[in-house]
Parts: C-alpha cells; structure tokens; sequence
C-alpha cells in the first residue's frame, strides 16, 4: 500500500478515515497462546465478546462462533472470563491443532 | 469607545479577553497569572462574557481543556505561568501537533528550585520547542496588542498553530499602566469570527483525533507540523501591519530604538527593553553610538531579518532573561549568532544574563553593558563570551 508524503496529510494528524484500524491485523502480534473455541461448552452468555479488546470474537446470527484469529492478540481474557465449569475457550499453544468444529 | 485606561498587565490581558469572548476559557491560577483568571471569573459573574469558563484541577488540566474544547470546534484560551506551564507541558506539544490555535497568556516568572514567584523567562524559554509561537511584550500596552493579535496569527488557515503571548512577571502584570484600550466592537471586527478546521462537535464527519503513528508516519506528521509555524513569519507580518493602520501602533518581529547610526547595539527582550530605552538616550546624549533591538517574536525566530539588522554593528550585546545550562549560551544569545554565522563580515557578540528571578536591572546597568561593548569594538576582541549582570560575584 502506497502510504501518504507529508504534504498529503490532513492537518493536525486528523484522521477522515476513522475506523481505519480495521486495517491493522493485530492477530500479527500473537505469540506463544491462542484461543480455542469449543462449542459444545459455550452457553452463548456473550462474556468473551464483551471483554475482547479487540472485537475477535466471531458472531453470527446471534450466537458465538469462534474468534476472528485475523485480531485476536492472544492475550487470554476471553478464557479467564469464561463463566460454564468445562471452559468453552481454553487457551492452547499456538501450533496445536484445531479440534473439529472449533475456531475459524 | 477607544479610551485610555489605567490598567496592570494582568488587566490588560483580561481587558482584551472581555472584548474578544472565547468560546472557552480554562485555566488553573497561579502567580503572577492569577489576577487574569480572577478577572475573567468576574467577567463571567457579572454576565460580561458569553463563553464557557472552566475551573481545572491543575494547569495540565486547564491545557487538557484547551485542547479538548478546541478540537470540538471553539476559540479557546488560557493563562499561566512559570511551574503551571511546566505542568502543562506535554499537553503544549499535543496542542502543537494537533495544530489547534489556542491563545495563552504566559505571565513570566522564574522555576524552581530555589522556588522565586518573580521575573524572569525560564519557564517559557524552556517550551520554546514546544512548537508554540512566542511573542513578547514590553508593557501593558503590547501585552494587551499582542494578545489580540495572537488570535488572528493562531487562527490564521497557514498557520492554525497555538500562540503564546509572554509578559514579564510583577514589572509588567502588576504594574499600573495608562494604555489605549480600542472599541470593544472594532476589537471583535479585528479578531473575527472563528472558523474551526475539522470540529469534532460536526458529527456529520466522522473523524480520528489524536490517533497513534507508528514508525510509518510520525516522522511525515512532524513535518507537516512545521508548515503552520514556517508559513506564520508572513502572516504575524500582515497582522501586525493591519492592527498599525486599524489602531494606530504598528508591530514587526523587533522593534528597533536608535539604530540608524549605531555602532554598538544592546539586544534585550520584554520589560528590560524599556529601562535600556532611558539608557541609551543617556549614552546618546554623552555621544555614544548604542542602538537597541528588541525582539517580539522569538518563535518563529526572525534569523534573517536580525541578521540583517546587526551585521554592520562592531559590537552586540545580547542580553537573556533566562539560563540554559551547559549550552553554548542562553536562548537568545545562540540564536542570533547562529544567524550571523553566515556573513563574513560580522560583529564581536557578547552573552549576558540579567534580571533571574526578577532581579532589577537598571539603567546603570545597561550603561555598563555599552562601556563593555565599547571596549569590546576597541580591541576587536571578546574576552569573555557570557557574563552576568547584577550578579554578587
């Protein structure tokens, strides 16, 4: 991406493209950990999606389906926050395998 | 009606306040700052201003203010001094980068340690990278018109940059002066209506302020930073020039005193310059050739143009309000030989402090400061490059 001389930029580091930091994949950061979604423990109370900072929990339909791994920093909130006795997400080392069915 | 007044420093920058109403004033008082904020509050009590006045925690507060209200779209001011622009200081860099055209009156006064509540330009020397524009005044009447001027220059669309407006502590703020207060609607036709760039209050737009750069894009912000305070020389040029043909006094980057034939010349800034007016009509009388510049703008620094006006001096004194350890020499002093390093032939030039802490200087001292001088064009050479005044050695 051709990125922007110094006279091309809006005055006072005003950014007319709020929200652009969707372009950021701060899924770039992750190290060592990632989440695992298990869906079968998952009572869909919406605590993961609430407490990810960066909004990497996947919904669709209404209901929990993974995590968006293009921004999940790794950083483990959503499992610590997760609520049912069988943790519908546990943190595994980043090579591990994906069981069936889980995350995205 | 234009009348004259007698008002303080203080008064004059609170005068000028009244007339032009910001849309919001923040600010922490302290002194010798605070009968600005005490009279604006009064102003405000008495239904004498419209705009919204805002009592902070702190000074960093009271720029953290500043800095919100202006990005939401409003004309925006505020007074401190000494410790209280210390404490604002990382928000005067955000102010800066943001490119938002806050006024403020900085009312000079010393730093601590030893802690002094009097005279002297430490504090705003110290945020002269800050990439504020800085102007100084000699009494309440610059004061009172270079606040407002400050606001056509910061708000100005090549510049849209913060402006401080310097006042000596004590000698000027607390000083009766009579000055030419203007109409309080020619003052407001001058100032103008305020024109905000990208108000986050327009929420038609959306928008990022004070977003994060990283290694990819601070550097070119920076830059584009530099526009605002590089385009400003031209427009504190036009302001000044039009405030002369409105009002009657007429404002450059220095003002020079008996410079026409002068060998010899005596730099000083603000209040000081005042007193070495008297000086040098003395040692004019006694047939000596002393000259004095006074600079007004010290950021953007007018290299070229004092050059230019120093060159053919034999000798040139600079004198600053301030110290700046373990440099070449004080703000000042450095800057303008500096600017006279390119010409090949340039005057002797000598460093000297004065007046820390709101110690006086008088007419006797400056007297000295040309005898040295004198003695400096004879000889053709400096002895010592940076000296004291007033000093118990």
């Amino acid at each position: 991406m051709r990125k922007e001389t110094w006279k091309e930029l809006t005055i006072g580091t005003i950014n007319l493209d709020a929200g652009n930091s969707v372009k950021n994949l701060t899924g770039t950061w992750r190290s060592g950990k990632k989440p695992q979604f298990i869906e079968e423990h998952c009572i869909q109370c919406f605590f993961c999606w609430l407490y990810c900072p960066h909004f990497a929990i996947l919904v669709e339909d209404g209901e929990v389906k993974g995590i968006n791994y293009d921004y999940c920093t790794g950083c483990g909130i959503c499992s610590v926050e997760c609520p049912t006795k069988e943790k519908a997400i546990v943190m595994v080392e980043e090579e591990a395998e994906l069981a069936e069915g889980s995350g995205k | 009606m234009s009348a004259l007044k007698t008002l303080n420093g203080n008064q004059s920058i609170a005068e000028a306040v009244r007339q032009i109403d910001p849309d919001v004033l923040a600010a922490y008082p302290i002194t010798p700052s605070t009968a600005i904020v005490e009279t604006i509050a009064k102003f405000k009590a008495d239904g004498m201003i419209t705009g919204e006045f805002v009592c902070p925690e702190s000074e960093h507060s009271a720029m953290s203010v500043c800095i919100g209200a202006a990005s939401a779209g409003g004309r925006v001011m505020t007074a401190t001094a000494s410790q209280g622009l210390a404490l604002m200081w990382e928000m005067l860099y955000i102010a800066a980068g943001l490119r938002l055209p806050i006024v403020a009156a900085i009312v000079n006064r010393s730093m601590s340690a030893p802690i002094n509540i009097h005279g002297d330009h430490s504090d705003t020397m110290g945020a002269r990278d800050s990439g504020w524009i800085q102007i100084y005044s000699e009494n309440c009447q610059e004061a009172y018109d270079n606040f407002i001027q400050a606001f056509r220059i910061a708000e100005h669309l090549d510049v849209r940059t913060p402006v401080l407006v310097g006042l000596d502590g004590f000698i000027i703020s607390h000083s009766m002066e009579v000055i030419q207060v203007e109409d309080d609607d020619e003052v407001k036709k001058f100032v103008g209506e305020y024109m905000p760039l990208y108000p986050l209050l327009d929420t038609s737009h959306k928008m990022t302020v004070g977003s994060i750069d990283f290694t990819d894009y601070y550097f070119e912000h920076k830059r584009s930073q530099l526009e605002g305070i590089e385009n400003s020389p031209t427009v504190i040029e036009a302001v000044g020039k039009e405030f002369g043909q409105k009002f009657g006094r007429e404002y450059g980057f220095f003002e020079e005193y008996r410079m026409d034939d002068a060998e010899l010349c005596i730099v000083v800034m603000s209040s000081a310059a005042g007193t070495c007016k008297d000086a040098i009509d003395e040692l004019r009388s006694e047939g000596k050739k002393v000259g004095l510049l006074k600079p007004r703008v010290f950021r953007p620094f007018p290299h070229k143009k004092i050059a230019e006006a120093l060159k053919e001096m034999k000798a040139v004194a600079v004198l600053d309000r301030c110290s700046s350890p373990g440099a070449f020499g004080a703000p000042l002093f450095t800057e303008i030989r500096s600017g006279l390093y390119d010409y090949a032939e340039r005057p002797r030039i000598v460093n000297y402090v004065y007046g820390l802490g709101g110690r006086d200087i008088k007419v006797e001292h400056f007297k000295e400061v040309a005898s040295k001088l004198e003695k400096i064009a004879e000889t053709g050479t400096v002895e010592e490059i940076y000296g004291y005044i007033n000093l118990r050695e």
